[in-house]
């Protein structure tokens, strides 16, 4: 049988289940969700998009879903402690697809107008925050999972910043994945910034236990009028993890929107981003960094929108490759007609430290404009085997030569973030993670 | 009179295809050798093994080095034991800081040593005072390793990190190569202080203009991978006035 038919028949036989759970906008899409699972499906390795990621098999397994909100008492506190010190953030957490105040949280007042919570409950008693944003930016007549994820997502965050509004404090948001038997979750996340707002907000994803996860993660962002975004994803995950994720943003006029993947640790991840610049004048600063190593697999898409004038948009993506780790970036940017004076740069490098690790690379740009300044390029390559001699000749051992040279490769995306405590927390992690001191998530129970 | 390096019968190349074939050199401490020779004598071959460059093999012969069996240790272990080489191409590393990769290489010396790391006050007094030696600006020491700099500064970087790392013997291969005769004079300067009755020095050149201002106790003309000639400080002189010719002719007669 079709996976796609386990899942509609899963999401027939609970529907109301599913309803009950959720509310407002959220179930008001589901039956177009349907209708578009219905033909477009899910994706698999005949598409050119998702040739390096068999996502479909990912699906074929029976996975269970915690439909009827079952209580799974996930020890937050207790599980995780932030490790990101300087670094005063107001946290929450989505316990599997839950939504969760830290006791700071709750207890911080926001600016009038601000709304930081579940995204079920906000469905339900702020309409108007939701409804006019909801599902509107996620593709759903393509191959991907903002269908199926529609169709099953019951809750999640938004974050809700009215014009003229700066939230100073960065906003992070633990996703904890925690079940006893194997389990497949649906989350999403709203952002809505308006005109001139100011937001930061990291994404820590983490998983708990070892049991099997599947995650589908729907992120919709709406930059408004020179509002100014950094959003951070941070994966620290266990090895049967998959994760796959799909980050949809649209820019308006001078919006200035920086996001940045850190794959620190996982099991196999396909994250798409697609970002539209609708406004003259918008910024999109897009990085990436991927350490992975024995047999973790990460896959990064980016679809960059030129569509008016005068906007830019610079890219940077980076992997350290060991083991039998693969990679795959594949980065498409399209300047449009109406799209004069674009600047858009787009750079990936790897690095593949081992002959078993494998690096796959696909720069795209299409310009139909003619006044840009367009670039982009990729490599594939080793650790620089004449400064490994320059280094062991100054005495610097084998091993501490390649640290230092693989942490200077990640260190210019890490140089990108705009967030100084994130920067330094970066720089110390990365290095954890390949001194091999970092095997899984860190400050999770598995772990420890 | 302490022997410093003592070379024996070295046979060693690259890719199978032997480049030195028989060396023999002594170098007491205290004293600057100067190894001369035409292109393609074998000269940076044969400053490559000595520091140990993994692209080239030894195939027969013996150096000892402080009285221990150089050819035996590894690149790192040679820089702990006071072996430096001064690059003629020095490398240039992107995202290492210079003083992330001085510290790192001292404190490595110092643990291979058995010594405890350098306080970082102590280290910042010790950079202070060798970058004086080759007055390297301090911005230096915040950029990455040999990035951006020009052929000058990178030699004058090379002495700087000979400064604090303290060798017993350097091998300086070309450094006077792309230098202008200021910059040429900065380095001879701090090689000539750093200079002590303990320590020595072989200069790797092509030309006589570097040994004007760094005096060679001893010079030797490398050609074909064998020393062909060893003689007094007269003998840059003699090559720079009459090129290489002579000697080689020299010695191709005296081997018939």
């Amino acid at each position: 049988m079709r996976p796609e038919q386990n899942y509609i028949e899963l999401f027939n036989a609970n529907r109301a289940l599913i309803d009950r759970g959720s509310a407002g906008a959220l179930n008001g899409l589901r039956d177009r969700a349907l209708e578009c699972f219905n033909v477009f499906g899910l994706p698999h390795k005949g598409l050119e998009e998702y040739l390096h990621t068999d996502v479909r098999e990912w699906f074929s397994a029976d996975w269970g879903m915690n439909l009827g909100r079952i209580d799974m008492h996930v020890d937050k506190a207790q599980a995780f402690r932030c490790n990101v010190p300087n670094l005063s953030t107001l946290l929450y957490y989505l316990a599997n697809d839950e939504f969760t105040f830290s006791q700071t949280a709750a207890k911080t007042s926001l600016p009038e107008g601000v709304f930081i919570g579940s995204l079920r409950e906000a469905a339900g008693c702020r309409p108007e925050i939701v409804e006019p944003y909801y599902g509107r930016l996620a593709d759903m007549e393509r191959p991907g999972i903002a269908a199926l994820n529609a169709m099953f997502a019951q809750d999640g965050m938004v974050v809700y910043v009215p014009d003229g509004v700066v939230i100073d404090r960065p906003l992070q948001l633990v996703t904890l994945l925690y079940s006893p038997v194997d389990i497949m979750v649906n989350r999403r996340i709203l952002v809505v910034l308006g005109r001139g707002a100011q937001l930061k907000l990291l994404l820590c994803d983490h998983t708990l236990n070892t049991g099997g996860f599947l995650t589908t993660q729907v992120i919709e962002v709406f930059a408004g009028p020179e509002s100014n975004l950094e959003l951070y994803d941070l994966e620290e995950t266990h090895n049967a993890n998959l994760r796959i994720s799909e980050l949809y943003i649209s820019q308006d006029n001078d919006s200035q929107v920086e996001t940045d993947y850190v794959t620190l640790n996982n099991g196999q991840t396909r994250n798409s981003v697609f970002v539209t610049l609708e406004g003259r004048g918008s910024r999109l600063s897009l990085n990436g960094i991927g350490t992975i190593d024995r047999n973790q697999h990460l896959d990064n898409m980016t679809f960059v929108d030129h569509r008016v004038s005068d906007c830019s948009s610079n890219e940077l993506f980076k992997y350290v490759l060991d083991e039998s780790a693969t990679g795959a970036f594949a980065g498409k940017v399209l300047v449009r007609q109406d799209a004069q004076h674009t600047s858009s740069e787009q750079t990936n490098r790897n690095i593949c430290l081992t002959r078993q690790a494998r690096m796959f690379t696909q720069p795209q740009l299409e310009i139909y404009a003619d006044d840009v300044k367009c670039s982009h390029g990729a490599t594939v390559g080793q650790l620089d085997e004449k400064a490994m001699f320059y280094m062991s000749q100054r005495g610097i051992p084998e091993k501490e030569a390649r640290m230092m040279l693989m942490q200077a490769f990640v260190g210019e995306v890490i140089g990108r973030v705009a967030l100084e405590p994130l920067r330094d927390r970066l720089n110390r992690l990365v290095e954890k993670r390949f001194r091999g001191e970092l095997s899984k998530c860190e400050g999770c129970r598995v772990c420890r | 009179m302490i022997m410093m390096l003592k070379i024996e019968n070295l046979h060693a190349g690259i890719d199978g295809k032997e480049i030195l074939k028989g060396i023999d050199l002594e170098v007491n401490a205290g004293e600057v050798h100067a190894i001369m020779g035409p292109n393609g004598s074998g000269k940076s071959t044969m400053s490559n093994v000595l520091v140990g460059h993994p692209a080239y093999s030894v195939t027969e012969g013996k150096v000892t080095f402080k009285g221990k069996d150089l050819l035996a240790m590894s690149a790192e272990e040679r820089s702990h034991e006071g072996l430096f080489m001064s690059f003629q191409y020095p490398v240039e590393i992107p995202g290492v800081s210079m003083t992330n990769f001085m510290r790192t290489a001292i404190n490595e010396k110092r643990k291979a040593l058995g010594k405890t790391p350098l306080s970082p006050a102590d280290f910042l007094k010790m950079v202070r005072e060798k970058r004086d030696l080759v007055k390297l600006d301090a911005k230096f020491m915040n950029r990455s390793v040999n990035e951006g700099f020009s052929g000058g500064e990178k030699k004058r970087n090379e002495i700087f990190q000979m400064a604090m790392l303290e060798p017993s013997l350097s091998i300086l291969d070309e450094t006077d190569s792309g230098l202008d005769i200021d910059a040429l004079r900065i380095v001879a300067d701090g090689v000539n202080r750093l200079k002590n009755a303990d320590t020595s020095v072989i200069v790797i050149t092509h030309y006589q203009r570097l040994l004007d201002y760094i005096k060679p106790d001893v010079v030797h003309v490398l050609y074909h991978g064998r020393i062909i000639k060893t003689a007094g400080p007269e003998l840059a002189l003699e090559l720079e006035e009459r090129g290489y010719d002579w000697v080689i002719r020299e010695f191709e007669d005296s081997v018939g």
